[in-house]
């Protein structure tokens, strides 16, 4: 289980988190949503140790994490950035596997490889596709590279960083279906940041809304069309009138 | 509050100075620490000897041929003036391995590696593959930049050591086929007036500007701002500051070997 307790970070005058308690059951998908610029990703950086919050705690499984031990406590984690953030000088297997190359989980070379081929075919992509480099790929195709490097190591916690941004919808479909199998089928404990309402949808199973720099509603995604929540509402329904604009 | 104004404006800028100095310096450090903690990538360091050592001979050869010949026409046509012009082959070999050898090797790496090497360590960091790095429990100073220092310092020396060569080669191209001398002469006399330390000493130096072109490209490629322009912006100080560095470098170190 995450937890975070009124967790702050700012950049200079701008105050992006300001007081940010959310917790993330053991097991669930938990998806936040906000608008561009509301500190989603901050957030998600700050969980992982990229970014040093300036005040509160997080803590994984009652642990605070800037005292835990740095490499046992990345290995935990599985992660898919919003651009898939692969390494161009490498190829999409060695892309997979690097985990497996180097450091404490290292594998001899190829039982490396197959397993980054096995977790290739997991999220679509036929084996061929492993002796290719990043750059030969589309997008929809390095998006899956990243998934499976996300997967390779069976990570406990996977969090997911604007998974369909410039995706077609049939893409984002598919990547929202994938997404959602192998969380489940995996039983991981999943963290996603997203304004794709279908993306909530179809890998959700709680809601966070982050607004004004503090988590605004929180609950189940069967809850979230009937919550009276303006801010909500306005944001799920893609509204242009309502209190989110007058803010702006 | 008027009389302070000029010495603020004069403080500024060296205490701006001294920050980025001292940053630099730490940096330098966190990396080098890294030389003495495993894990080590002995893959990234042979792709980096290759890119920075291999791929820039021909540029540094080029550079040393050209100048060791027109060292050896200047040295001749202003020699001529009191009757010198006998000591065109051993001023064009001191001239070369102490100065021109290190220096100019130096600069050409600087304009070559650490443009390439702030320029990619910059694309990653933008692209968040820095950050991906990290969540793969993979410390980027030791996977990034360790690798590209250790390269750069073990290379460039060799490569002085070879631009050496080519510049005195190319005097004494120009000293026999254009300036009249005796092939063998110009040779023996190469060797007679050329002492190991000057050979040495210039090596050192290429040590030393292989160390600050590669920490000024990693280091300013992991400051990079955002985008295109942070990563063009990124590049551009890194080639400026190894460049100046070289040069002060070069006379801290021809002081410290030569007048000592």
């Amino acid at each position: 289980m995450i937890t975070l307790s009124a967790v702050h970070k700012s950049f200079g005058a701008n105050r992006v988190l300001r007081g940010v308690d959310l917790t993330i059951p053991k097991g669930e998908s938990m998806v936040i949503i906000g608008g561009s610029g509301t500190g989603k990703s901050v957030l998600l950086k700050c969980i992982l140790g990229l970014v040093t919050p300036d005040a509160g705690t997080i803590t994984l499984d009652g642990q605070d994490v800037s005292r835990a031990d740095r490499d046992a406590f990345l290995a935990r984690f599985g992660m898919l950035f919003q651009g898939g953030a692969l390494f161009d000088s490498l190829r999409v297997w060695e892309n997979v596997a690097f985990r497996l190359l180097r450091g404490s989980l290292k594998r001899p070379k190829h039982e490396a490889r197959e397993i980054a081929i096995e977790k290739l075919r997991r999220v679509g992509l036929k084996p061929e596709t492993a002796d290719l480099f990043p750059a030969e790929l589309s997008g929809g195709m390095q998006k899956r590279v990243g998934l499976a490097r996300a997967i390779a190591a069976n990570p406990e916690i996977i969090f997911f960083d604007e998974p369909t941004t410039g995706l077609d919808p049939i893409m984002s479909g598919v990547i929202n279906a994938l997404i959602r199998e192998i969380v489940t089928e995996m039983g991981a404990t999943a963290m996603t940041i997203t304004h794709d309402m279908s993306s909530v949808r179809a890998i959700a199973d709680r809601v966070a809304m982050l607004q004004d720099g503090v988590i605004h509603w929180t609950g189940p995604v069967a809850e979230m069309d009937a919550a009276p929540d303006p801010y909500l509402q306005q944001f799920i329904h893609g509204r242009a009138d309502g209190p989110i604009a007058s803010v702006r | 509050m008027i009389l302070t104004a000029p010495l603020a404006a004069i403080g500024r800028p060296v205490l701006a100075l001294l920050a980025f100095v001292g940053r630099i310096a730490i940096y330098a450090v966190q990396v080098v620490s890294h030389l003495f903690r495993p894990p080590y990538y002995p893959r990234e360091f042979l792709t980096a000897l290759m890119q920075i050592g291999w791929f820039s001979l021909p540029v540094v050869g080029l550079t040393a041929v050209f100048t060791g010949g027109a060292l050896a026409l200047q040295i001749y046509s202003g020699g001529a003036r009191f009757n010198a012009e006998a000591a065109v082959p051993s001023i064009v070999a001191i001239g070369m391995v102490r100065e021109l050898g290190p220096v100019l090797g130096g600069l050409m790496v600087a304009a070559r590696v650490a443009s390439s090497i702030a320029a990619e360590i910059g694309t990653m960091k933008v692209t968040e593959q820095i950050d991906a790095l990290v969540t793969l429990s993979t410390n980027p100073l030791k996977y990034l930049a360790l690798p590209r220092v250790l390269a750069a310092t073990l290379a460039v020396p060799v490569l002085v050591g070879v631009g050496d060569a080519i510049g005195i080669a190319g005097g004494w191209l120009v000293g026999v086929n254009r300036l009249g001398f005796n092939p063998a002469t110009y040779l023996q006399n190469t060797h007679d007036f050329l002492e190991s330390w000057d050979v040495v000493s210039g090596l050192w130096k290429g040590a030393a500007f292989g160390f600050i072109v590669a920490i000024m490209g990693c280091y300013h490629g992991m400051n990079s701002g955002r985008g295109a322009q942070g990563v063009g912006a990124a590049t551009k100080a890194a080639v400026v500051g190894a460049s100046v560095l070289i040069l002060a470098t070069n006379y801290l170190l021809t002081e410290v070997f030569f007048t000592s």
